[in-house]
């Protein structure tokens, strides 16, 4: 039977009491209402001990009602896994959710871990790099390890689905608290585009529980006025239950939207102006014990008992350094809780709040602060000391007070995290004891900072400034906008006092910041062993690094480090906020890309031809490529040798479609190549091939590949597949950098043709026998020429070139007809023709001693390197990276040289990756590398290439090979194994 | 995110766009001693402040051009074509 | 120096912690010094540390116009490894490694030095080739270094999904390799350095050198002039801009490299993982954070800020390889300024001015270096010459072309 919560007010509130809902925490069944959050339902059932603390494994219990939070993170498990740290004073409530307590071993009510707590003097800030030298780090790591995190990787499939979207704004407005509002309701109708966001589902901020009057109604029904008029605004767009995360360069923001269940979208706003109304965060005060359960944030108490009718406990001492608080004792008193006592560290209170308590009978303890506190799960008794003259101490007797909770207020500091993103600089006020936006300094971005977030606390002047800043911005955005009338006639007080540190007590079990267990005492011991900048405090104690940032612990930390180097919080500073605001779930970043859209995957024109022909396909870059036909079954060896074979010894069709192509034209097109080449380009002629490579300007040979010349101002430069898009962005860069006087345009067609190469000693006949009015003779067509016509009734070029050594026909038809190129050719060719995959054209083009750059070459080979010396040496014009082939370095003789290697014992198993070493007497190094190798099923034996020291000078010398801890020998010759006088290739 | 204002094409995302590296620099002729072309080769400005560089809208117009951009910043002072001269940027000190 | 041991905390603890020294003094600044060091990051606090325990010289000045430690020393993913390519970068990486090996029990301040491993993949047969022609470099280099089958891969790192848009085909390991804790290195160096007399001086920035007939003669400083016999530039993230008051000028570009982490959570990554291809890397720290990292912001920068593209890119690419990871959230993101050199290795030894040395150009990897580095300057310092470690790291590399260009070689540059 599920238990009846026990400190759910009968009536208020925002929560639907038609619709109960049920959840289990720790396994117990209890009941909550929609609108709850899960904190807020927690606290309903009177559930003190939520989690165990970080460091020291004490009992934590709600500490917020907001982003802040430090102990309710918690595994929720909602249909999608067990999800770890989970922030429950904002997480919805839903039927059936599995709430766990992530720490505590047996159990969240008695953690063994608490040793830890009663050990603590051991474990004080840096204890870590103190210890453990001995024997070494390994024999405590994994212990250490084990106690950290916060919660476990969820498994199972993630259920959640992710969007990216994109939006352009005028005026994107964030926060819709009282200044966002007020905002937004000035520049509604204004034409401007604006974008309001809010991170909770409901749009109100510190309205959601408040009660005052706006405009002379109750907030509730201003609130819900203004939320249709800015609704039925064509020019605002509201998202709520959506997080502004990050503020990048050139005004581009991101929002985190979770206003869809099961779906979380990523925006990327691009916004003209910004106004950050992002409110402020209730600080802690600090004393003794101040982290058990039922001690939290003043503001947080109302929010539990005006906006989700729950009452913390039923006696909660309130204890403060302002008039806020106050409030928050009337609402609580109003709502049936017994407020023994305020305990509030100011001598003087003004009177207006001072007169209300009387009325309620509430005692004001002056000039007091809270010292202690007692109780396990859940707080007994605090008690309270009054302050000395001098503020430095307290003096007797203390008071005890019986309490089972505690409501705390040490004032606001505005949530700056944005606006510092931004590059916003903060400055701290003295008299507000915070960090607010330092209007002085000038900020990159275009942002504007209002209500209190700029330091505005009281509602009034939230409201105004809001409004106001609301109208400003429209207007820097180009709008005619005039601020909205907005006036309350709230309580606005504040009279702020800049004491949140209870100056005795056992500053151990003072805490900083909860959520990383730091305390008083690790920072005065930072102190004490030099740790005074912030960066330094911050990394020692890890104060305010927690999954919080430091947002309730970071301006006691600084205020206490100022305080113990006799500094002002000035001068010691602040540290930079860095995005995400909240943390972002990763699938949410990365969004739709994964998958087969981490990197869609390029496909041939003709691809499912392939797959229609067994083709088992691989990733060339992004490319997807037959790596070889499993044809009849074959496996993948058997395949890559008889598709070797089959060519050497008839015909091989390759789809060589992905090769790069790019047609350069215009009267300057061969002076121009001729500057890229390392070749002659100016001398080649219409209708005649050449083979060329580039170098980049460090001499670094970056691209091989034939080059065509069309006519007298037209060239057809071939690319290697993976550099093509990358070679055009080059080429385009000396054009219109280094030479835009050279008259000429660069266009790629790679992907506006299909590319079927078909070679070996039938490739000739094969092709006499396809309709055509190319002549294919070697008389018309030699080899390195090309020549345009139709074939099977398309525009066709045909070059013939060859990777593979043998008489080769690259035939080029418009893309969306390879297919048809592919089918005919193997349909008339039957048992004559062989589709080749790229590992068979690997060992066609290795047998010949072709290289292959980025595999037979590294990022330090030049081209002298590869045996270009003497093309190099004959052109006597300048080309890219020619003066740096001139450089000493670069024509050392003992450079790493192009050459060919074959084991000295055929049965040696010779492999891309193995090293050339010299013998262990000359001490074993490295005299390069094998880069390709494969057996040649052509020559029957194990052949290689590879880049050699000093290679040219070593031919038939014996070589010692590393390879995986084994060495063999090799014999070092010419590159090219098969047909080396040509006579094949020129068939 | 930078937002590059393309001279023919409008203010883009920095992803459409490829950086080309410091601008204004001049290729020395193949007599040029080795220090001088190791110093065209190799050494960079790379100031705190102002840099003169070049950019490609590679995803639009295709076309190569001038960007004044502040390092510190990211602030971006003058957008001009390739082959103009250096603007003339009377700013600020970005430290003070 | 007075030492941590398990028996000084336990007396301190029953204290109170009362009686613990400054980790390191707060002196006053000299009027002169044998040796200036700019900048008190890892490199330039080891370079003190090593002229004063094996060179004997103790008038020594660290300056650091920040907080010691704040550059790019504290921001980095505390990647320790040694698989290089080239015999130079192995010698030096692997001399670095050692030294943090015995780091913790030397400098009496735990590093945390976890050789969980460090695990690089390959995506596609052609990668795979590379994989074997590093891996087989390294181990002529006298390192460690084996290959795994992907069925191995995924034994190693369950959470890896092996058949992702591009596979696992394969990839390698150091088993020496893995992390360490980043703040406690600078720490422990700075702590043991004062120790031994080296003044360290915050907030001191330094504005011009003084030149004197081609060589340095001392430095100006926001806190006055500063006369040195010898000078040494360790400015990660700023070196063209003390070389520019050097009046020379040097091969680097500065660019944000990123950072990021997640929130805590549970062990469940064990050992460093990397893919130079699909470019990311990611550690699971002692806290419980992933530690992501992935390719620089390729354009100048000295905003120390991360940007939404390449966080996209790198958050995907892990995604891709550990599709478990989408739940968690990312806490916090960051950027270094780093200094990439054209072919991505450091630049150490001599400079144009007499008695003035460089340390610099550490672009992505300049962590793993501070032990070497700090080692092989000192020495450097003291002779006028380049230790035999770094001799090819010169800058009179650029004008010969002898690059060593690792990027170029094991497709992973530093």
């Amino acid at each position: 039977m599920t238990p009846s919560p026990t400190n759910r007010l009968t009536s208020g509130g925002r929560i639907d009491r038609t619709q109960p809902l049920s959840f289990r925490f720790n396994g117990k069944p209890l009941q909550g209402y929609s609108g709850d959050t899960i904190a807020s339902a927690l606290l309903a059932n009177g559930i003190g001990t939520v989690n165990r603390s970080f460091k020291y494994h004490r009992p934590r219990g709600v500490m917020s009602a907001g982003v802040e939070e430090t102990n309710a993170l918690l595994t929720v498990s909602g249909g999608n896994g067990d999800i770890p740290v989970v922030r429950t004073t904002v997480r919805a409530l839903v039927d059936g959710q599995l709430i766990k307590s992530p720490s505590g071993f047996p159990n969240v009510n008695f953690d063994l871990g608490r040793v830890l707590d009663f050990t603590h003097r051991f474990w004080a800030a840096g204890f870590y790099n103190k210890l453990f030298k001995w024997p070494s780090w390994r024999w405590y790591e994994g212990t250490v390890r084990r106690m950290a995190g916060l919660g476990k990787l969820p498994d199972g499939e993630d259920g959640n689905k992710y969007f990216h979207h994109n939006v352009h704004c005028d005026v994107l407005i964030v926060g819709a608290g009282p200044a966002g509002l007020a905002a937004a309701l000035g520049c509604a109708n204004s034409g401007a585009r604006v974008l309001l966001v809010e991170q909770d589902h409901e749009l109100g901020g510190s309205l959601l529980a408040d009660g005052a009057q706006i405009n002379a109604i109750d907030s509730d029904t201003w609130l819900s006025r203004t939320t249709s008029t800015l609704e039925d605004a064509a020019n605002v767009t509201v998202m709520t239950s959506s997080t502004v995360s990050g503020y990048y360069d050139h005004n581009v923001l991101t929002i985190t939207d979770r206003s869809t269940t099961g779906v979380v979208r990523f925006w990327k706003v691009r916004a003209k102006e910004v106004l950050l109304a992002t409110g402020a965060f209730e600080q802690p005060l600090v004393f003794e014990n101040n982290d058990r359960p039922g001690v939290m944030l003043a503001n947080a108490a109302m929010t539990y008992v005006l906006r989700y009718a729950v009452k913390p406990a039923h006696v909660m001492v309130v204890a403060t350094n302002n008039d806020t608080a106050y409030r928050v004792a009337f609402a609580l008193h109003d709502n049936g809780v017994r407020v023994p006592a305020i305990v509030d560290s100011r001598e003087n209170i003004a009177e207006e709040v001072s007169k209300e308590a009387g009325e309620r009978g509430i005692p004001i303890m002056a000039g007091s602060v809270v010292l202690d506190t007692v109780g396990t799960k859940a707080l007994t008794r605090v008690s309270v000391g009054r302050l000395s003259n001098d503020g430095r101490s307290t003096v007797d007797p203390t008071s005890v007070i019986a309490c089972q909770g505690l409501a705390m207020s040490g004032g606001f500091n505005p949530n700056c995290s944005l606006y510092s993103q931004a590059g916003g600089s903060l400055r701290y006020d003295a008299q507000l004891a915070c960090f607010v936006p330092d209007e002085e300094k000038a900020c990159r971005q275009r942002v504007t900072v209002a209500g209190a977030a700029n330091g505005k606390f009281s509602l009034a002047d939230a409201l105004t400034e809001g409004a106001r800043a609301g109208s400003t911005v429209t207007g820097e955005a180009g709008f005619a906008c005039s601020p909205a009338e907005v006036a309350t006639s709230a309580l606005g007080s504040y009279h702020l006092k800049a004491m949140r540190i209870t100056p005795t007590g056992d500053t151990s079990r003072q805490w900083v910041d909860f959520a990383h267990d730091v305390t008083v005492a690790d920072i005065e011991l930072a102190v004490r062993e030099n740790f005074v900048s912030v960066e330094h405090l911050k990394r020692y104690t890890t104060v305010g690094m927690a999954v919080d940032q430091g947002k309730t612990s970071n301006l006691n930390a600084l205020t206490l480090l100022a305080e113990l180097t006799d500094r002002s919080v000035e001068e010691v500073g602040t540290t930079t906020f860095r995005p995400p605001f909240m943390p972002v779930p990763m699938g949410a970043i990365a969004g739709p890309q994964h998958g087969d859209f981490y990197a869609p995957a390029r496909l041939l024109p003709a691809h499912d031809w392939h797959v229609d022909h067994g083709a088992v396909f691989e990733n060339y870059g992004p490319w997807k490529r037959p790596e070889y036909y499993a044809t009849n079954g074959r496996d993948r060896e058997t395949a890559i040798r008889e598709e070797v074979l089959a060519l050497r010894r008839s015909a091989g069709l390759f789809d060589g479609s992905p090769l790069g192509k790019i047609e350069i034209t215009g009267p300057d097109a061969g002076e121009f190549l001729n500057r890229i080449y390392v070749n002659n380009a100016l001398t080649l002629k219409p209708g005649r091939v050449r083979y060329g490579i580039m170098l980049s300007e460090n001499g670094i040979v970056i691209d091989d590949g034939v080059f065509a010349r069309l006519a007298d101002d037209c060239y057809l430069v071939s690319t290697t597949t993976a550099n093509a898009d990358h070679i055009t962005a080059w080429l385009e860069q000396w054009h219109q950098c280094e030479w835009p006087d050279l008259n000429l345009v660069i266009s790629t067609v790679t992907s506006q043709w299909a590319v079927a190469t078909l070679a070996g000693p039938n490739a000739r006949t094969l092709l006499q026998e396809i309709e055509s009015d190319i002549d294919f003779s070697v008389q018309a067509l030699p080899h390195m020429t090309l020549t345009t016509g139709t074939f099977l009734g398309m525009h066709a070029r045909v070059q013939r070139v060859s990777f593979s050594g043998e008489m080769s026909f690259e035939i080029s038809v418009p893309a969306l007809d390879g297919r048809q190129v592919m089918e005919t050719l193997m349909n008339s060719g039957g048992d004559r023709i062989t589709l080749i995959g790229i590992e068979a054209l690997t060992i066609l083009r290795t047998e010949k001693g072709y290289l292959h750059v980025g595999g037979d070459t590294d990022g330090m080979t030049n081209a002298l390197d590869i045996g270009f010396g003497g093309i190099v040496a004959r052109k006597k014009t300048d080309f890219v990276g020619k003066r740096s082939l001139l450089r000493g370095g670069d024509q050392r003789k003992d450079r790493r040289q192009f050459v060919g290697v074959e084991p000295l014992n055929d049965n040696e198993e010779l492999e891309s990756g193995a090293h050339f070493i010299t013998s262990q007497r000359e001490g074993r190094r490295s005299q390069g590398v094998v880069t390709s190798a494969c057996f040649s099923p052509t020559l029957n034996r194990v052949i290689g290439l590879g880049l050699l020291e000093g290679g040219f000078a070593r031919k038939g010398e014996t070589v010692t090979v590393f390879d995986d801890g084994r060495t063999f020998d090799v014999r070092i010759t010419d590159p090219t194994f098969y047909d080396p006088g040509g006579e094949k290739m020129n068939a | 995110m930078l937002r590059i204002d393309c001279p023919w094409c409008g203010t883009r995302d920095e992803v459409e766009f490829s950086f080309g590296g410091e601008s204004h620099l001049t290729r020395p002729t193949l007599d040029a001693s080795d220090a001088v072309w190791s110093d065209y080769l190799f050494n960079k400005d790379n100031p705190k402040g102002i840099h003169f560089e070049r950019w490609m809208h590679r995803f639009g117009c295709g076309r190569w051009f001038n960007v004044a951009r502040d390092t510190l910043t990211h602030e971006i002072h003058a957008v001009y074509e390739m082959g103009a001269a250096k603007p003339d940027l009377a700013v600020k000190d970005p430290d003070s | 120096m007075k030492g941590y041991s398990f028996l000084s905390l336990a007396r301190q603890a029953l204290n109170r912690h009362q009686g613990w020294p400054v980790a390191w003094r707060t002196p006053e600044l000299k009027k002169n010094y044998d040796v200036v060091i700019i900048g008190a990051g890892g490199h330039g606090l080891a370079t003190a540390y090593y002229l004063a325990k094996n060179h004997q010289i103790k008038n020594i000045a660290v300056l650091e116009k920040g907080s010691l430690g704040g550059g790019n020393t504290g921001r980095n993913t505390q990647i320790t490894r040694s698989n290089y390519f080239w015999p130079q970068s192995a010698a030096f990486f692997d001399h670095s490694l050692k030294l943090y090996e015995g780091l913790s029990r030397e400098l009496n301040f735990n590093v945390m030095l976890s050789q969980r491993g460090l695990l690089t993949l390959a995506h596609s047969l052609h990668e795979l080739e590379g994989i074997q022609r590093w891996a087989n470099a390294i181990r002529i280099n006298e390192i460690e270094a084996e290959i795994l089958s992907p069925i191995e891969v995924k034994k190693l790192v369950p959470l890896i999904d092996i058949d992702c848009r591009f596979p696992v085909h394969g990839g390698f390991i150091q088993r020496r390799g893995g992390i360490s804790r980043h703040d406690a290195v600078v720490w422990g160096y700075a702590r043991a350095a004062s120790a031994y007399g080296v003044d360290i001086i915050q907030q001191c920035e330094v504005t011009a050198l003084n030149i004197q007939s081609g060589r340095v003669t001392g430095v100006q400083t926001t806190r006055g002039t500063i006369g040195a016999d010898k000078i040494s530039i360790a400015v990660a993230g700023h070196t063209t801009e003390l070389a520019r008051m050097a009046d020379f000028r040097v091969p680097i570009t500065s660019m944000p490299l990123q950072a990021m982490v997640s929130e805590p959570i549970k062990p469940c990554l064990h050992t460093v993982v990397m893919s130079p291809v699909i470019h990311m890397y990611v550690s699971q720290s002692d806290r419980g954070e992933l530690v992501i990292g992935g390719g620089a912001d390729l354009y100048n920068s000295y905003a120390q800020r991360g940007g939404i593209p390449l966080l996209q890119e790198n958050i995907a690419a892990v995604l891709e390889l550990f599709p478990a990871f989408t739940r968690l959230r990312l806490m916090r993101q960051w950027a270094g300024i780093v200094d990439i050199t054209p072919d991505t290795s450091p630049v150490m030894g001599l400079t144009p001015l007499q008695n003035l040395y460089i340390s610099g150009g550490w672009g992505t990897g300049g962590y793993k270096a501070i032990p070497a580095g700090g080692d092989t300057m000192a020495y450097t310092i003291v002779h006028d010459e380049a230790h035999p470690l770094i001799e090819d790291f010169g800058l009179a590399r650029f004008e010969t072309g002898a690059l060593i260009d690792e990027g170029a070689a094991s497709g992973v540059s530093h």
